[in-house]
């Protein structure tokens, strides 16, 4: 690392985001590995964690004289995935990309170049960006290789040992055009491509055990440039924080560069995440010379209509279309409250989304809905997905008609979640009877008497104090009372 | 008359087909290739525009297998050619390069 | 030729087992004596399978004692080309780089013959990895023509021509990528069959250029040829490009003669074939007419144009092809301080001469900035020969033509030469760039007192028109020109 990239960077883990007049562009690939029963090209399982090379056979190993045969159920997952992002589904063919290495039995991958199965979709984010995604290509995993000695790093080994379970695993490589702008972004991106894998059915998304791999692709431009910079490609991104992490601090490296005058060379570079920084990966001249050339062992695939919609058949609603239908049930409703994105994402993320749905469609206020089951219901998800929709439409009634206080509304719901029950069961058990009009009625006065200079204010037009009268109320009755009610209260006595 | 290929480039493709060859292998590749680039040079003076390639003899389509579950091999038998095996993995000395 | 397997072919000798008048494991046994007395000098072989064959054997005896179904090719000796995978047995393509590997699974071809009664006697000798005209190029040694061991027996199927011309066996597997098979049918005096592709599965076949290669029979008759190639085509699923169709019945048109059959001469390969071979030709064209068939000549200059196109696309093939054998999983490895060296070097003593120089080129013709101009103007030259093929199957159901452009020649003629030696393809590339069908027919003594074959075509799926013209030529042929040649009694 040269001196300029060295203070730029500031050293391990001290990657921040790049200085003002800097744009970071980063294009994503991301390997996703299908859930099958069996491998790309034979019938050994695809299952993460059994004994080195128990699940191999002739194919899997490129073995001489050995022929693959392509898993329709592979296909179909492919097609899923093209559909879920938007993608143009389309004939297409295999070829070889050829080189060596020793987790590749063949010495080649077999893979999609020129004419993949899905291009030119497109990815929603929560907040609406639309991320182009170029291709979602269907190609064979690699084995696995272990490096012994040296730290079990490649560089410093010994020698290295290959397993190859993994090898011929199906995957689809999903390649986004370089629309991402900065770590936040990508991350985001990261985590809906996840979430639209699952539910696609095409993916487990466990990232941890490498079911999902990313590289980034990173460059950088002065803010309003659309020229796009020189990038490079960075691997060995094992988590949603080493990807921010590891974009952060080669867009800063990338600037420094920059803004020192010298200039970018492209290459691919590898995130080491001890070190909190990125490295630049031995290259040789010929590394990408992959003579790429038609497989001709495998025919082309030419689905009909019908082969996809068999595939795609039963695809269930993806996360924007989910968060689309949430907005919708809100803005519908009269609501005075603003910032509802993030509830509608941490909804959608967590599943909860048909929870809200239906209980707005049992007459629950969709406001009230969407914020309980965002805040409150979030916070045991697996029970809330379990939660029966009449009941949380019961509890949510018991608020909107100021029966149950919200903080009473919370505590049932807590409650609900935990134990089960019927909500009014459970407010009668917690003691929570509704104040009645007198009771209320005393207290407001009490409180007024108890602070005269506030409620000068309030009489005078001030009306953020009634803020700090209603917290008094509140306190008085232990949560007890209902916020409309206190408000109107309020109301009634300045007149 | 076609130009020999340099030394230069022999040493790359041998590199790119991961092939060691002596300086006198690389002389005489130079030189049969070259004749071999030189008798297919007809080829490339053939007018073929508006020819499609041919890749396959066939004209199958979507050859697909069931996604049913086959037998493995038995390790041994997977290990039995190996070189160099340990800890029921194929052994290979250290590698350079990362994976590209 | 006093007794034994030697002279016998495959058909006599299944009828024979089949009705209990001969037992399996004696024929096996005589064709493994045969083989013993022989092999030294002809080196046909590059292993035997003793073992296992003689267990097919009993087996197959074993049926017939009890009255079950043994197969249509009950008892039949059968060797196997060196590229295919046997089972416990070794699989060496001739190369070094494959030294010691021994294959957990067989070939389709292979557990087919089995299946039909046949026994696999063992390994025949290969150009390595089928890439070569005259079995020189073998890290085992040179085969030789049991016609005359000074000659090459042609390749790379040459072990399997030879072993069969010789008597050793009636009958063999080679494959053909190129010519390989018939061209070493047509020098050692044997039928030698290139079927449609797709209609045999290659899996278990050492891959040389995957969309050319194609397994198919080498017998002593044109009847034995059908009877095999019955045995082993069908659909296979463990074969992406194995069509789904069942086994051309070629056996049931052999007897129905030529009249009305539509045979054009390719005459732009005569000019470049001897003499010898163009008479041949010629003559065997004679015999068609005079059986019925419409005889006419055909001007295909564009199928000169195949050699040339073949030589980027097979090599372009083969080099990812053979980049498997790297020194990591199976056979030879040279030890380095690192992978990359280890690879290097394995692959630099496990090759020999001819297949580094098809991998160089093949790799040269892939690599960046060169695909164009060389692989896929290849591909469109391959389209082009298929249009001159379907321009002369509207006119006609079968054409002929020389197999080989000459005789067989001296060992070490040609090996100076790549070049030299890959004409020796030229009249045969085409159907492979095709896919189509091919065989050739033993039919004169041409120069020296040689065999000469002669090459009857097909288009794609036309085997049984091509079987129907092929049984008139070899009616018409001189027996002299037929092996088995040379066997004991003679030598
Ligand atoms: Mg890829
Ligand atoms: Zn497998």
């Amino acid at each position: 690392m040269s001196a300029v990239e060295d203070r730029a960077t500031g050293g391990a883990g001290n990657g921040g985001a790049v200085p003002d007049g800097w744009e970071i562009v980063v294009g994503l690939e991301v390997h996703c590995e299908l859930s099958t029963a069996t491998k790309l090209f034979c019938g050994c399982r695809n299952a993460f964690g059994a004994d080195a090379n128990t699940q191999t056979c002739p194919v899997c190993l490129g073995l001489p004289g050995s022929l693959p045969v392509l898993n329709r159920r592979a296909v179909e997952l492919a097609m899923r995935i093209g559909r879920a992002l938007h993608c143009d589904i389309r004939p297409s063919t295999f070829h070889r990309k050829n080189y060596f290495y020793p987790d590749m039995p063949k010495d080649y991958q077999i893979s999609q170049y020129d004419e993949p199965i899905n291009a030119d979709g497109y990815l929603e984010l929560p907040g609406g960006a639309r991320i182009g995604i170029e291709r979602a290509h269907i190609e064979e995993d690699t084995g696995k290789t272990t490096h012994v000695g040296g730290g079990g790093r490649i560089h410093d080994a010994d020698h290295s040992l290959v397993d190859y379970n993994r090898a011929g695993v199906p995957l689809v490589e999903i390649v986004s055009r370089p629309d991402v702008r900065g770590s936040e972004q990508a991350r985001a991106y990261v985590s809906e491509l996840r979430a639209v894998l699952v539910a696609a059915g095409a993916s487990d998304g466990r990232m941890e055990e490498g079911s999902l791999r990313v590289d980034a692709n990173v460059s950088v431009r002065p803010t309003g440039s659309d020229e796009l910079g020189t990038r490079c490609e960075v691997k060995n991104l094992n988590s949603l924080r080493s990807l921010g992490r590891a974009i952060e601090h080669e867009a800063a490296r990338q600037v420094a560069l920059l803004e020192a005058g010298q200039r970018i060379v492209q290459e691919t570079r590898h995130w080491n995440e001890a070190d909190g920084r990125t490295s630049s990966m031995r290259s040789k001249e010929e590394a990408n010379d992959y003579r790429y050339f038609s497989e001709p062992d495998l025919v082309p695939l030419v689905p009909d209509a019908a082969f996809v919609e068999q595939a795609t058949l039963g695809l269930p609603l993806m996360p924007a279309a989910r968060r689309k239908r949430l907005v919708s049930l809100v803005e519908g409703a009269s609501t005075d409250d603003a910032g509802s994105t993030d509830q509608v994402a941490t909804v959608v993320d967590l599943g909860l989304d048909e929870l809200v749905v239906a209980a707005v469609g049992l007459g629950a206020d969709p406001r009230l809905a969407l914020r309980r089951a965002a805040n409150e219901a979030a916070q045991r998800p697996e029970d809330a997905r379990r939660l029966d929709a009449t009941i949380f439409a019961d509890l949510l009634g018991l608020e909107a008609t100021g029966t149950l206080s919200s903080t009473q509304a919370k505590t049932v719901l807590a409650e609900l979640l935990e134990h089960g029950g019927e909500p009014e069961e459970i407010a009668r058990r917690l003691g929570y009877e509704a104040l009645s009009f007198d009771e209320l009625a005393g207290v407001v006065d009490g409180v007024i008497a108890a602070h005269p200079a506030e409620w000068e204010r309030y009489v005078g037009g001030e009306e953020k104090v009634a803020q700090l009268l209603t917290g008094q109320v509140m306190k008085a009755t232990k949560g007890r009372a209902n916020g409309k009610a206190v408000a109107e209260a309020f109301a009634a006595r300045r007149s | 008359m076609r130009e020999q290929l340099s030394s230069e480039s022999v040493a790359h493709i041998a590199r790119l087909a991961r092939l060691q060859i002596s300086p006198e292998e690389s002389e005489r590749f130079a030189v049969q290739l070259s004749a071999i680039l030189e008798h297919v040079e007809a080829v490339r003076g053939l007018d073929t525009s508006g020819v499609p390639p041919t890749s396959h003899a066939l004209d199958l389509r979507n050859v697909l297998r069931e996604d049913t579950p086959r037998p493995c091999l038995d390790r041994a038998d997977v290990l039995a050619g190996a070189p160099q095996a340990e800890d029921g993995r194929f052994r290979v000395p250290r590698i350079l390069g990362e994976e590209p | 030729m006093t007794e034994g397997a030697g002279g016998a072919d495959a058909t006599a000798i299944a009828a024979r087992v089949r009705s209990g008048e001969q037992s399996a494991s004696g024929v096996l046994e005589r064709a493994l004596a045969e083989i013993a007395e022989r092999d030294d000098d002809l080196h046909c072989f590059n292993s035997l399978m003793a073992d296992r064959a003689r267990a097919v054997a009993a087996e197959v005896d074993r049926k017939v004692a009890a009255g079950e179904d043994p197969g249509a090719l009950a008892g039949v000796p059968v060797a196997l080309k060196d590229n295919l995978c046997t089972r416990d047995a070794p699989t060496t393509c001739s190369s070094r780089i494959l030294e010691g590997w021994i294959p957990p699974y067989d070939a389709t071809v292979v557990r087919r013959l089995v299946a039909s009664g046949a026994v696999p006697v063992g390994k025949t000798n290969l150009d390595e990895f089928a890439m070569g005209s005259s079995t020189e190029n073998s890290a085992t040694g040179p085969t030789r023509n049991p016609w005359d061991p000074t000659r090459v027996p042609g390749g790379s199927s040459g072990g399997s021509a030879a072993a069969v011309a010789a008597g050793m066996v009636p009958a063999a597997l080679g494959s053909d990528t190129g010519g390989s098979i018939r061209q070493p049918a047509a020098l050692c005096g044997v039928v030698g069959v290139k079927p449609t592709y797709g209609v045999v599965s290659r899996y278990g076949l050492v891959a040389f250029a995957s969309s050319l290669d194609q397994i198919g029979p080498l017998t002593l008759t044109v009847a034995d040829a059908a009877a095999v190639l019955e045995a082993i085509a069908g659909h296979d699923e463990m074969d992406s490009t194995s069509l789904e169709l069942p086994a051309p019945r070629c056996s049931e048109v052999l007897g129905e003669g030529a009249d009305g059959l539509r045979v054009g001469v390719v005459s732009d390969f005569l000019a470049d074939a001897s003499a010898d071979c163009s008479a041949a030709v010629r003559a065997a064209a004679d015999v068609l007419a005079s059986a019925g068939a419409k005889v006419d000549d055909v001007a295909l200059p564009e199928l000169l144009h195949g050699l040339s196109a073949y030589y980027l696309i097979a090599p372009a093939e083969a080099s990812s092809n053979l980049a498997r054998y790297d020194g990591v999983r199976y056979g030879l490895r040279v030890d380095g301080p690192d992978v990359e060296t280890m690879n290097a070097r394995t692959r630099a003593a496990g090759f020999g001469a001819e297949v580094k120089r098809r991998i160089m080129l093949g790799t040269y013709v892939l690599s960046a900035g060169y695909y164009d101009a060389y692989y896929a103007q290849a591909q469109r030259v391959r389209t082009i020969v298929a249009r001159a093929f379907a321009r002369a199957y509207s006119q006609f159901d079968v054409l002929l033509a020389p197999t080989s452009p000459s005789v067989a020649f001296a060992l070490g003629a040609k090996t100076a030469d790549p070049l030299e030696m890959y004409l020796a393809d030229l009249f045969t590339i085409p159907s492979n760039l095709a896919g189509h069908p091919a065989m050739s027919v033993p039919f004169s003594l041409g120069e020296s007192g040689l065999p000469v074959g002669v090459q009857v075509l097909a288009p794609a799926l036309g085997e049984r028109e091509m079987f129907r013209a092929a049984a008139v030529v070899e009616a018409g042929a001189s027996r002299a020109a037929r092996g088995p040649v040379g066997a004991r009694s003679v030598s």
